[in-house]
């Protein structure tokens, strides 16, 4: 592609952009080592907000939930996404169900949140499994985490070559052998990418937890807008901080793990392949 | 076909085994999608015609009396506070999309006009980064920043727009600025994927021609990044529409929101037929702003190029 000179007052319109994106961010980290508690001027270096942030049993037990909910949701997820994904595939007309899978991405959040909470009320009759709990807020990530999973994986069993697909096909592969074999490896890198945003998504969530939530299971963002509510505190700011440390370390994790899994695929495919040529 | 279509293709439903693995391996899923989300959300429907009863419990009853409600009459004659706070949302959500995608399209331009591969991977994760941050800290950081003591604050009782000593939120320039440094990511990044896409010899033709700045965008630049645009518009817009988190913490009790309202029916208030109505009217608005945005002159010549 051609590269082309921006003019001046175009450019300063981006850095512009970056600035308002980046200087909510930067004024939380600004706060976080200021050595006071209630004035808004610098006062100092100090990381005795950090010291205290992990000596707070509420803020580390926020922390555990999220971190359990993400995992159990996202393994949960990309299990049954990926299930959903391989069956759509093989569907001659999905139309109606396309339209179901693509709901959780139209649908508002906020009118989401309010589905859950009633299904949950309905169900709650049958089971006390669904009073509000982990069960209910894991049960609603789950349901937004599988329609993103199902079509990242999607997308790749549309788009990848199938080469060597048939080449095991050809060798008379039993289908279990050959997917396991074969189709898996090559699905790997979308399989990884889907899971990665179910996790992001999960651990970012606000409104449907705050929705489904109980009060065995205060999430990270429900414990900080809790906080906002009551006024914040410097401790506050250094949990921000460390999430927001963690949110770039997870991007950089999940761009290097695609990267890597990208190029080796194919070869794990090969692999699997001269396996299905030796049985 | 089916004989060049791959190996997991080759199952498309010929026998009975198989078609039941296809369904087997979508069922958990699309139980889950129709349980937890479909069937609630066509109940909703259901439920915005019933009552609230005294202890807040639902009594089905068939009654147009919430969706009354919700375009101003009660009790004591009519008022527009509910139909005010729709109108606000709409406006709210069509200004914080407008801004966005003002600002996306110089952004993008800068981005794909960057001549090292490496340079825009940087960029991008610079735009990656706020669009995946939480964003209740990305909310509540504004209240830091616009608090009584800081700059801007100051600025503006210097400018006497506001008493010394007070903060600039809860207020409409709090929740604009929150709006669109939330949503700016969703937009720029769909429309740099299109820009990044683009034929550029249009542009030049087009400049040869003695086209305008404006008629170069509008003739040769819009035209190819309209499906990008569309992408970036549609989820800036729902989300807007439906925001709860910036509109609570930036906007307080006196600027209610759609969000808001629906939040509080189902908690405080424990009024859930009058806020599944309010949820259907917030549905039904989206919907209708997008039918106008899809016949639009703007994305009709699109689709025609």
């Amino acid at each position: 592609m051609r590269r082309f000179r921006m003019s001046l007052p175009l450019s300063m319109i981006a850095w512009f952009c970056i600035f308002l994106l980046y200087v909510p961010s930067a004024a939380v980290v600004f706060f976080s080592v200021n050595d006071t508690r209630y004035g808004l001027s610098w006062r100092g270096l100090t990381l005795d907000w950090y010291r205290k942030l992990f000596g707070n049993e509420y803020i580390l037990e926020a922390a555990r939930n999220s971190l359990i909910v993400a995992l159990v949701s996202t393994l949960i997820a990309t299990v049954i996404g990926t299930a959903l994904a391989l069956g759509l595939h093989r569907m001659k007309k999905p139309g109606v169900i396309d339209l179901l899978v693509n709901l959780p991405i139209v649908v508002p959040d906020i009118i989401m949140a309010v589905a859950l909470t009633m299904a949950f009320s309905f169900l709650r009759a049958f089971s006390s499994l669904f009073d509000m709990g982990f069960f209910t807020l894991i049960a609603g990530h789950v349901t937004f985490q599988i329609s993103f999973v199902a079509l990242t994986v999607r997308s790749r069993l549309a788009t990848m070559d199938q080469d060597l697909e048939l080449a095991a096909k050809d060798l008379n592969a039993r289908p279990a052998y050959g997917f396991t074999r074969v189709t898996l490896p090559l699905l790997a890198p979308a399989i990884l990418a889907g899971a990665m945003l179910a996790f992001t998504l999960s651990l970012d969530d606000f409104i449907i937890s705050f929705f489904t939530h109980g009060p065995d299971s205060v999430t990270l963002p429900i414990f900080i807008f809790a906080s906002v509510k009551r006024g914040v505190t410097p401790e506050i700011h250094a949990l921000s901080t460390v999430m927001l440390t963690a949110t770039v370390a997870l991007i950089i994790v999940a761009e290097r793990l695609a990267s890597a899994l990208g190029s080796r695929s194919r070869k794990a495919a090969k692999k699997g392949l001269s396996a299905v040529k030796a049985a | 076909m089916d004989d060049l279509s791959g190996f997991w293709n080759t199952a498309r439903g010929d026998s009975v085994r198989r078609g039941g693995l296809t369904l087997a391996l979508a069922l958990p899923g699309l139980l889950c999608l129709v349980v937890f989300l479909a069937a609630p959300c066509v109940s909703l429907v259901l439920l915005s015609t019933a009552t609230r009863g005294e202890f807040g419990n639902i009594q089905w009853t068939f009654t147009l009396e919430n969706y009354k409600r919700l375009i101003g009459f009660n009790l004591f004659g009519w008022s527009p506070d509910f139909l005010l706070i729709m109108l606000r949302s709409l406006r709210e959500a069509f200004f914080t999309t407008a801004a966005c995608v003002l600002l996306s399209y110089p952004l993008s331009f800068y981005i794909a006009s960057r001549k090292s591969v490496f340079e825009r991977f940087v960029w991008l994760v610079m735009l990656t980064v706020p669009f995946c941050t939480n964003v209740v800290i990305r909310t509540y950081a504004w209240q830091l920043i616009l608090g009584p003591a800081n700059p801007l604050a100051k600025l503006a009782s210097l400018l006497s727009l506001q008493p010394p000593g007070a903060p600039l939120y809860p207020g409409f320039f709090a929740v604009y600025l929150g709006m669109i440094t939330t949503f700016l990511p969703f937009t720029a990044l769909p429309l740099y994927a299109s820009i990044e896409r683009m034929n550029w010899w249009l542009p030049l033709a087009a400049k040869d021609l003695y086209a305008d700045r404006w008629m170069v965008f509008k003739q040769a630049i819009l035209p190819q990044t309209v499906h990008g645009l569309y992408v970036g518009v549609v989820i800036t817009f729902v989300p807007a529409m439906a925001m709860y988190v910036v509109t609570d913490i930036l906007g307080g009790a006196k600027y209610m929101f759609v969000g808001n309202i629906i939040q509080h029916q189902f908690s405080q208030a424990r009024d859930w037929p009058f806020g599944a109505a309010i949820s259907i009217a917030l549905m039904a608005l989206t919907l209708l702003s997008f039918a106008l945005f899809k016949t639009s002159r703007l994305t009709r010549k699109g689709e025609m190029y």
